[in-house]
């Protein structure tokens, strides 16, 4: 008598890979920077406080791919991941989700505050629930709305280190949500055809090419005032300033590229993958020099 | 269900089993650096 083989469990790699790490990298660094803006303190409250926004994003990320797993499957670019791929069940990365999700906020408020470990709950259920199921597969308007879930982590960062909130860890996330769409569009514009065939209505599916340019040059607008915004303020010194200044001219003079430009059937997209790769760059600059500015005031 | 393929399942959870102990290990002195960290801010 022959018995069917019993399914691999999945591979702590696989585990890892839910998680999104590359995404991770850019929450992390936000939320220490907004940690480290915010003024002292104790090295192990503040290791653990970021343990908690990286676990608390790698939670948000793992339920996302549970429930997109659909959607991931008829996409390249996320077909090779853990559950469309097949190397891990939905059961698990569920449980997975869940679990890691209900400790980072539970070792939050243990070890760092309640104001922040509110904060990160309420990040991680805004990404799960009124981005991923909710928006992402109803309106255009998607990352707009959702771009809130990722603009969290300075605010949590801040909340962290004072346990409070104050209006430059407010701007900052106002930065990161302003800073989403041009970023996201950037990358809708090249990789459309993907989310075309998912059927996720991306704003160059369903409104054209055309309005997401002119949307990718309108929302930079209010993002650059945002992004300079703290030192006329007084609310950072010149470091932040001046390196905003540059930085925000430059990603100015990319986004206005790209809103201003009419592609030729067979276009390499040149100058949105260059918008879409500096945003990140644009972002790292910005609460790099929001932190530094901190600690080397000029 | 063939021997390559119970030696794979054996090895997952040998690896998974490993990570898991890594983890709790290193919970367990991230709760006693901050058991420190907090008694240290009450005495401040």
């Amino acid at each position: 008598m022959s018995t069917a083989a019993p399914p691999l469990p999945a591979d702590w790699r696989d585990f890892l890979a839910l998680t999104k790490p590359g995404v991770m990298r850019l929450v992390v660094f936000t939320g220490l920077a907004g940690m480290l803006a915010a003024g002292p303190i104790d090295p192990v409250i503040g290791f653990t406080a970021i343990l908690c926004i990286a676990l608390g994003a790698g939670a948000a990320g793992a339920l996302n791919q549970w429930y997109e797993a659909d959607l991931d499957a008829m996409m390249r670019r996320t077909a090779g991941r853990p559950l469309p791929a097949g190397r891990m069940d939905r059961p698990a990365a569920l449980q997975f989700g869940v679990g890691v999700g209900v400790f980072s906020v539970i070792l939050m408020g243990l070890a760092v505050n309640l104001l922040a470990a509110a904060i990160l709950a309420v990040s991680i259920l805004f990404y799960v629930f009124v981005y991923t199921i909710w928006l992402k597969r109803r309106t255009p308007q998607n990352i707009v709305i959702g771009g809130a879930a990722g603009a969290f982590p300075p605010l949590i960062g801040w909340a962290a280190a004072t346990g409070r909130v104050d209006l430059l860890p407010v701007l900052l996330f106002l930065l990161v949500f302003l800073w989403t769409p041009p970023h996201f569009w950037a990358l809708a514009l090249f990789v459309r055809t993907d989310y075309a065939n998912a059927g996720v209505p991306m704003l160059p599916v369903v409104a054209g090419e055309r309005t997401t340019r002119t949307q990718i040059g309108l929302y930079t607008i209010p993002m650059a005032i945002v992004a300079v915004a703290p030192w006329p303020l007084g609310l950072t010194g010149a470091v932040y300033g001046l390196v905003a200044l540059a930085a925000t001219a430059v990603f100015g003079w990319m986004a206005a590229r790209v809103a201003l430009r009419a592609p030729v059937e067979g276009d390499a997209m040149r100058p949105e993958k260059k918008l879409f790769a500096f945003s990140i760059l644009y972002l790292f600059l910005l609460f790099g020099a929001v932190a530094v500015d901190r600690w080397l005031p000029l | 269900m063939t021997p390559d393929h119970e030696d794979l399942i054996r090895k997952r959870q040998r690896d998974r089993a490993k990570v898991t102990a890594w983890l709790l290990g290193a919970f367990v002195i991230l709760m006693f650096l901050i058991a420190i960290a907090k008694i240290r801010a009450g005495m401040a």
